[in-house]
């Protein structure tokens, strides 16, 4: 191919937020690999928690912010499944009444959540890992059943120098988080948490991967506060190592 | 679940359902067996998913014709011998079937499953009546013994035990029982095979209608359906409007997929076809045919917003495979129908008021859409119920200011760092080591059960514009 790749990191709220190191593995990684990554400044959030409990006029006017930062950039990549699903699948219907429809599209066939853009786009599935050990992986609900990616992270975490990947019992099942479901309905989220985190400690894994930031806030608050020794991690922190 | 305990908050009701330990085990044993047998079943079955295409086509065009194709079922109905009956509302429904049961001198209805005579309460209006309904599927009899109603579409009594039906036997019936499934039917068929051969009526629903034959099809495991339709002398079934499906052809796709889809079995073990009363030569079945068309709500919603609940077949897969149902069972939902679909069903037929909570029970996991053999877009349509509960104002005015600020934050990044700078500095007196275990007001509903990392004390966007680009 000619000329460097380009690709725009979408950051996403609670990755700028909760998780910089996320976004600092997914640069890393990218610019070994040789793409020029930028970060378009002013980022928010995708517009996904105003978009699911309903205020979709809100969600439009970040949507329609968000479609202008991302509307010269070749590629963005965006770290978790939920936010890249709704650039993909929400932005143009919801951006359409504003007559922004075409750009949201244009925006939305260039998205693409990390692991996805690592194994469609650039073909690299061999890395090193930064976390050695056992590690198990789970589904994202928007991931698996919205973009119906479930191969991309596990080619990843199977080829993945230094880690071996086993398989978690009802991996397909969400965590619990569900945005705001979380907070309006604790007790059955935490139920859900329960099972799902007993599951994942019956693999004998040091590591959790997931590839979406909500995942990840509620899975690695349950172990933290279980003292698990079980770490949830972003699947960028685990290829963000360097080969010796 | 009596409608009276709606006075206790959703929330409330779910928090009990999971703190009793009986429904626990019985969910977590139930759900997890048909989650495996449905997998089991599609996987076994590669031409199943254009078939799900094919099924959600038909209903799709179905609907568009609906009137046509009612049209020719009550022309077939009645050329058979059969009357036609139309219910607007769920009294409508109950006055008619109350009117047939008294003309024909009914005392007594045997019926089999049917979850649209549960929406019109039916029962209550016979007994109110003087005419006693005796439900005949094992797991309906079980919870019409217990009083309750039913917390499942296809396994009404889900959330009970073997231990706690072999209590309720031995209390109701007034005999020594053992909690073995096959003693505990023995029984219930025992009971049942009197009330077959008392019955003056047998009520029944219809999981379809084939308009172009006006044929009444009933999918059963148990046989009891063909008991209901067969012994009694009038058979009055009441049925959905969406339930028509234009002809057998269409009816072998449903067929094909609505068992797979409720319990992982190829077929049900009884397919009945019921067509009209007995005719002349015929050796059994009604004398009189009453099929009870029910709108309830329906027809509205056919140009509305939650038009595709319209498809649905009410196999309960959506129920077995969602997060939220397998943790607080059927009853806490408080309406006829529960989990994912279960909301939509309630809003159409109670209104957007009605789901005011019930339409954020939900991770929006998408597992529904997944499992529904006619994919049914359910997390879309909950968010669109969001929607107008907020956009009509049902929703709390906290929680919309709540919203409208956070819009507010996200539309202006000047206004987002501030946030992200007024959240380290709120932050401080609930951190230790990088993670927050406790925070006052709305925020513990989060800190409760789990931890919240702080507010990164630089965030990604920070360190980016200092830092440009990350090297090790």
């Amino acid at each position: 191919m000619t000329g460097r790749r380009r690709a725009s990191l979408m950051v996403t709220c609670l990755g700028d937020l909760f998780f910089p190191e996320v976004g600092v593995s997914i640069v890393r990684v990218l610019q070994r690999l040789g793409v020029a990554v930028d970060v378009p400044p002013g980022q928010t959030c995708c517009g996904l928690p105003l978009f699911n409990s309903g205020y979709h006029t809100e969600a439009a006017a970040v949507a329609g912010r968000t479609v202008s930062l991302f509307a010269d950039s070749d590629h963005v990549v965006v770290p978790s499944g939920s936010c890249a699903w709704m650039l993909k699948h929400e932005y143009p219907g919801l951006l359409s009444d504003a007559g922004l429809g075409r750009p949201a599209e244009q925006v939305a066939a260039r998205t693409y959540e990390f692991s996805q853009f690592l194994v469609s786009v650039l073909g690299v599935t061999e890395f090193t890992s930064a976390v050695p050990g056992r590690v198990t992986y789970h589904d994202s609900c928007h991931l698996l059943r919205g973009l119906h990616e479930s191969r991309s992270p596990r080619t990843l975490l199977e080829n993945l120098r230094g880690t071996e990947l086993v398989d978690l019992p009802g991996a397909d099942e969400c965590c619990g988080f569900g945005g705001s479901f979380a907070v309006r309905l604790p007790e059955v989220s935490s139920q859900i948490l329960a099972k799902k985190l007993a599951n994942v400690e019956a693999t004998g894994a040091g590591c959790l991967v997931a590839c979406d930031a909500g995942c990840l806030l509620q899975m690695g608050g349950g172990l933290r506060r279980r003292n698990s020794r079980v770490r949830a991690l972003h699947l960028a922190e685990l290829l963000d190592g360097v080969p010796r | 679940m009596s409608d009276g305990d709606l006075g206790t908050p959703f929330r409330q009701r779910a928090g009990s359902a999971m703190k009793d330990a009986f429904l626990q085990e019985a969910l977590t044993i139930a759900t997890t067996k048909f989650i495996g047998l449905r997998r089991e079943a599609f996987e076994g079955f590669p031409e199943g998913e254009a078939l799900r295409d094919r099924a959600r086509a038909i209903k799709e065009a179905t609907l568009q014709r609906l009137d046509h194709h009612l049209e020719t079922l009550v022309g077939n109905v009645e050329r058979l011998g059969g009357q036609v009956h139309y219910a607007a509302t769920s009294e409508e429904a109950r006055s008619i079937v109350v009117d047939i049961a008294r003309r024909t001198g009914a005392r007594m209805a045997v019926k089999s499953k049917s979850m649209a005579t549960e929406e019109i309460h039916l029962n209550e209006a016979l007994e109110r009546a003087g005419i006693t309904p005796v439900e005949t599927d094992l797991g309906e009899y079980i919870i019409q013994l217990a009083h309750e109603r039913p917390s499942h579409i296809i396994a009404p009594a889900i959330h009970k035990t073997k231990g706690q039906v072999a209590d309720l036997f031995r209390r109701e019936l007034k005999r020594p029982v053992e909690a073995d499934p096959e003693v505990l039917t023995r029984i219930a068929r025992g009971e049942l095979r009197e009330k077959f051969l008392q019955a003056d009526l047998g009520i029944t629903g219809a999981n379809f209608a084939v308009a172009d034959t006006g044929t009444v099809v009933l999918v059963t495991n148990e046989g009891n359906g063909r008991m209901v339709t067969s012994l009694p002398r009038v058979h009055v079934a009441v049925m959905g409007i969406e339930k028509v499906v234009p002809s057998f052809t269409d009816l072998m796709v449903f067929l094909a997929i609505l068992a797979k889809s409720a319990t992982g079995q190829k077929l049900s073990v009884y397919t009945s076809l019921v067509r009209g009363p007995r005719r002349a030569g015929e050796l059994e079945g009604p004398e009189e045919f009453h099929l009870v068309l029910l709108d309830n709500g329906r027809i509205a919603q056919l140009g509305g917003p939650l038009r595709e609940a319209l498809y649905c077949l009410r196999c309960g897969a959506c129920l077995n495979v969602c997060p939220v149902y397998r943790q607080i069972g059927g009853h806490a939902y408080g309406y006829t129908y529960p989990g994912p679909i279960g909301i939509l069903l309630t809003a159409m037929l109670e209104g957007p008021r009605s789901v005011k909570d019930l339409a954020h029970a939900s991770s929006l996991c998408g597992a529904c859409a997944d499992a529904c053999p006619v994919r049914i877009d359910i997390p879309r349509m909950l968010i669109e119920l969001r929607r107008e509960v907020d956009d009509k104002k049902i929703a709390p005015w906290r929680e919309r200011v709540v919203f409208k600020l956070l819009a507010l934050v996200l539309a202006r990044p000047g206004l987002y760092r501030l946030a992200a700078r007024a959240g380290r500095l709120l932050q401080r007196p609930f951190a230790r080591e990088g993670t927050i275990r406790g925070l006052p007001f709305f925020l513990d509903e989060w800190t409760r059960t789990r931890d919240l990392p702080v507010v990164a004390r630089r965030t990604f966007q920070e360190r980016w514009a200092s830092e440009k680009g990350f090297t090790r």
